[in-house]
């Protein structure tokens, strides 16, 4: 059987990559803009195409908490949240963290209320980084899909044992349809292992108590196990999407996409769908004389350390656009680059730009206006800049 | 050799270990050691935040010897739903699913969660551990406790009545529901034997007093439950397809042979402040409750 090519959004890419890796049990409720994903998932089921089992659960809270009794038995989990959805399921996310249970999640971004707002930021996605969750930001429809079922391998892989998250923005890239190479079925069950190796925790032959009451002293020992072990995730990480390009050609063996930036004096940082406006205004500026290039953060955690370092060393000036805010603070991928900068003594100019807030559109112009005020010095290395459809506000 | 129907129905085998760290004649732990003999060790249970927390014993010892799970606050009823799902997936329908939560966990913050697991229908077992308020917490009043008890959180005792959460589960038209007392271990034995012979979502109110709590003594728990049957404010009952029965003591109370209400509440530390005016309005509340269960049966027998 060839492959297939299919014209999908990235929610049905979410869905076909959920087709392919067989999910048992998909826990859900229903949240703009996540819900096309679920409808998708939901037809494959009735129209048999997919052996698993949909719970239309009451609320996302119940949705992670469905997902965690399904996984702790060792059965393929995977849900879908959006912004309010994403907050209210928080508790459980948490908790999925701390149980190392291996449930895939998609996060389609949206900006959180009030006011109401359907479009997207990166804010209830950012509430995730230090949850233990393993957390990939996509720029297209195509990475969507591939990283869903990469996120199984990486996440049931006994040395990792955590939950991955793949997010993308709303609309922009959930609603949004694009050509996409689909793996064939046997392709995909020959990349993924079978989730009955899934080791379960709960196993009425070897009885746990999964969770009881530890004594600080050991709990301080898990804390320090799961951070050791979603560092040592980049190398499950890095192998994985290295078979998965020899599979199908497209390489995920980097935590970060890189372009044009072996020569760049100035690198563009950002995640998500506005990368794609970073790369095109990278194209414009090297039009132009400039040596310019852009890194597009996927895999946001275990954060890329080694990948900024590298690019600090030959740049002189770094921009980054951070699509979520921490009040009071600053850009928050500015602020995990800098602390990275700072850790390795690398002091260069570092810009932090705060951009596409409450869905506001980032257009390569901005990448472009931004880099002009870099130069002639009229942007201060100091403060959050924000700059919303080319003005500064 | 003589022995004990309790030992002839329930067995000799313990899943929960001694040394567990309930409280001295926590009624909780009793009703969890029954439950367990009953389950046995082809069950998994699964356990909300309160003081079962506590009880399940401090990492690396279990109190429990049958897989267990802790679950967030409000979150039971949900994992329990992908716990019996899971278990389908893999071909394990005959493992018991069972939630084992108090009245927080069910009456307050867990009752979103139950309902879904209600009305979708999962194959588990709810059984409510109910001490009548936040008593791992230290004693602040749910709305699973009765009105006039005090609580930490209720000082000159709660004024609203206790939440009638049998028929918000009843409403829901499960194949299955009872309430039980530690008390009466045989019936509770028997309800969850019932219960587990039944697919779909089940749901067993036990209730069990808790001497810190209500404030009594120790050794007094059995009898305090006894009473709260013998008394009528607790009634034994099982609803099967949505019909009505009581059971043994509470079938022979129909018609008010009863102890009177003083002789379980004054038992009790929390409602020793308890005056004439309220105690009336408490017995108002038991009678109302009983002429329910009256109208209930009478519209049954014309069917």
């Amino acid at each position: 059987m060839s492959r297939t090519k299919l014209v999908l959004t990235g929610n049905y890419a979410s869905a076909y990559a959920v087709l392919h890796s067989k999910v048992e049990i998909v826990p859900a409720y229903p949240i703009t803009p996540q819900t096309t994903i679920v409808e998708k998932i939901d037809e494959f089921i009735e129209t048999g195409m997919l052996d698993a089992t949909m719970v239309r659960v009451e609320s996302e809270h119940s949705a992670m908490a469905v997902a965690i009794g399904a996984s702790a038995v060792g059965v393929r989990t995977y849900t879908a949240t959006s912004s309010h959805g994403l907050l209210y399921m928080y508790e459980n996310l948490w908790w999925a963290a701390n149980a190392r249970l291996p449930i895939v999640a998609t996060f389609v971004t949206r900006t959180l209320g009030p006011p109401w707002n359907i479009w997207s930021d990166h804010q209830d996605f950012m509430t995730l980084r230090d949850s233990g969750w393993i957390l990939f930001m996509v720029k297209d429809a195509q990475e969507a899909y591939d990283l869903t079922i990469q996120a199984f391998k990486i996440a049931e892989n006994p040395d990792v044992r955590l939950p991955v998250g793949i997010a993308y923005d709303a609309f922009v890239i959930s609603h949004t349809a694009e050509p996409v190479e689909l793996l064939t079925q046997e392709e995909a069950d020959k990349f993924l292992p079978s989730p009955r190796a899934i080791q379960p925790l709960l196993d009425v032959d070897k009885p746990y108590s999964i969770g009881n009451l530890p004594r600080a002293d050991y709990h301080y020992i898990l804390r320090k196990n799961l951070w050791e072990n979603i560092l040592d995730a980049k190398k499950a990480i890095r192998e994985v999407g290295r078979e998965y390009g020899e599979l199908s050609g497209r390489d995920y063996s980097s935590l970060v996409e890189e372009y044009k930036c072996e020569d760049a004096d100035t690198v563009f940082i950002s995640m998500g769908a506005m990368a794609g406006e970073g790369m095109d205004a990278v194209d414009k500026l090297r039009d132009k004389g400039y040596k310019v290039g852009h890194l597009t953060i996927r895999t946001y955690r275990p954060f890329p350390d080694h990948e900024i370092k590298t690019i600090a060393e030959n740049a002189k000036r770094l921009i980054v656009f951070s699509r979520a805010l921490s009040n009071g603070k600053g850009g928050i991928l500015y602020d995990d680059i800098a602390s990275t900068l700072y850790r390795e003594g690398q002091r260069i100019e570092t810009y932090d730009i705060i951009a596409g807030l409450a869905g506001t559109e980032v257009s390569e112009e901005d990448f472009m206006k931004i880099y002009y005020d870099t130069r002639s010095g009229k942007l201060d290395t100091g403060k959050s800049i924000f700059i919303r459809r080319g003005e500064y506000v | 050799m003589y022995r004990p129907k309790i030992v002839e129905n329930l067995g000799e085998d313990e899943w929960i270990y001694a040394g567990h760290p309930a409280c001295h004649g926590c009624g909780a732990a009793l009703g969890l050691r029954h439950l367990l003999k009953t389950i046995g060790k082809k069950s998994i249970l699964v356990v909300p935040a309160g003081c079962t927390s506590i009880i399940a014993g401090t990492m690396n010892a279990a109190t429990f010897n049958i897989p267990f799970i802790h679950t967030a606050f409000g979150a039971a009823a949900a994992v329990a739903s992908g716990v019996a799902e899971a278990l389908s997936k893999k071909g394990m329908d005959d493992i018991n699913v069972v939630v084992w939560a108090g009245d927080g966990g069910t009456y307050d913050i867990g009752l979103a969660s139950l309902s879904g697991a209600a009305e979708r229908g999962h194959n588990i077992l709810f059984v409510l551990d109910d001490n009548e308020a936040y008593m791992n917490t230290g004693i602040q009043r749910s709305g699973g406790t009765p009105r006039g008890a005090w609580t930490t959180t209720t000082i000159t005792g709660k004024k609203e009545e206790k939440k009638d959460i049998m028929k918000i589960v009843l409403s829901h038209h499960v194949p299955y529901a009872a309430t039980a007392s530690v008390a009466y271990p045989l019936d509770f034995n028997r309800k969850v034997k019932k219960a587990l012979g039944i697919k779909g979502f089940k749901f067993i109110h036990l209730m069990a007093p808790c001497p810190p709590g209500w404030r009594f003594e120790t050794h007094m728990t059995i009898e305090i439950a006894r009473r709260a049957v013998l008394s009528g404010a607790w009634i034994l009952m099982e609803y099967e397809n949505g019909r009505l029965r009581l059971n043994p003591p509470s079938s022979n109370m129909l018609d008010k042979r009863r102890i009177s209400l003083e002789e379980y509440l004054m038992m009790q530390g929390r409602f020793k402040h308890v005056k004439r005016e309220l105690l009336e309005e408490l017995k108002r509340d038991v009678e109302l409750r009983w002429s329910e269960i009256k109208e209930i049966l009478e519209k049954q027998g014309k069917q």
